[in-house]
């Protein structure tokens, strides 16, 4: 039901675990009609003892809205509970841009690729 | 001077922002904007679509959007109209981070973005009558010869 959800919704996430980090790689477009979806899987695997950072590698999101700040931002909220970081890589220009005018740049780092975002949590974590 | 122009008006349903900024992308596709030009007038009538649907119907997908776009030369307008509830303070809606909406994680940037992303960018709004924004957006690499 939720598979086939998800493929009508045009948008879906692959979880990905490493040690304390949670990977989220997000496909599709990201705006108010999947927002809640994406916050559902995410909050599902973010719950979890074992994850204290995050990473949302962005490379196959083609589309994202001021409904998809919403979504990083509550995101936010929860990893810095765990006094986690969360990281996004691999941002299109359009999406920077967006998240530039938001502010979300002063909280949240962003990496060129997924493997130096992981990079530097290695060093933290 | 050339000039094209087309209107739709579709269910207030948040499946229908996708169908919104995918129609317009496809009326304009002809102007050969660059990709960016694309996805940042994309996100400018996503944020208002959504915003008649959240705000204007409180998602009540009885209620239709209208979308009208036209194209003169290389400049677009867009046109986004609701007849929901309007907007009662039309300069605090625009300031950024504003939102109605504290508590449902909405950033409340979407007139700052549609701002953001438009060379011109107009609200009109009456209580209980509706909202229609307009944008302009001119494309600078279009390759298009008009006569």
């Amino acid at each position: 039901m939720k598979k086939e959800l998800n493929a009508q919704m045009s948008l879906h996430t692959t979880i990905k675990h490493y040690r304390n980090i949670l990977i989220v790689e997000l496909n599709g477009e990201l705006d108010h009609h999947t927002a809640d979806t994406v916050r559902q899987e995410m909050d599902e695997a973010i719950i979890k003892a074992s994850v204290k950072h995050l990473i949302i590698n962005a490379k196959q999101l083609e589309f994202m809205d001021s409904s998809g700040i919403g979504v990083i931002l509550g995101r936010y909220k929860l990893i810095k509970a765990k006094q986690g970081k969360m990281l996004i890589c691999n941002m299109n220009e359009t999406i920077a841009k967006l998240l530039e005018l938001s502010g979300i740049f002063k909280i949240i780092d962003t990496y060129e690729n997924e493997s130096d975002a992981l990079s530097s949590l290695e060093v933290i974590s | 001077m050339s000039s094209n122009d087309m209107k739709i008006v579709f269910s207030a349903r948040s499946e229908n922002e996708k169908f919104a900024r995918m129609a317009v992308a496809s009326f304009i596709a002809y102007l050969d904007p660059t990709v960016e030009e694309l996805n940042e007038i994309k996100t400018a009538v996503s944020e208002a679509v959504t915003n008649c649907i959240i705000h204007g119907y409180n998602h009540d997908a009885s209620k239709q959007v209208e979308l009208a776009v036209s194209i003169e030369d290389t400049m677009v307008t867009i046109q986004i109209t609701d007849e929901g509830k309007g907007i009662e303070d039309i300069e605090l809606a625009r300031e950024p981070l504003f939102t109605t909406m504290p508590d449902g994680e909405r950033a409340g940037m979407g007139f700052t973005i549609m701002e953001s992303f438009v060379d011109g960018f107009e609200v009109e709004s009456e209580l209980g009558k509706g909202t229609s924004v307009r944008m302009r957006r001119r494309i600078l690499s279009s390759n298009v010869l008009f006569n």
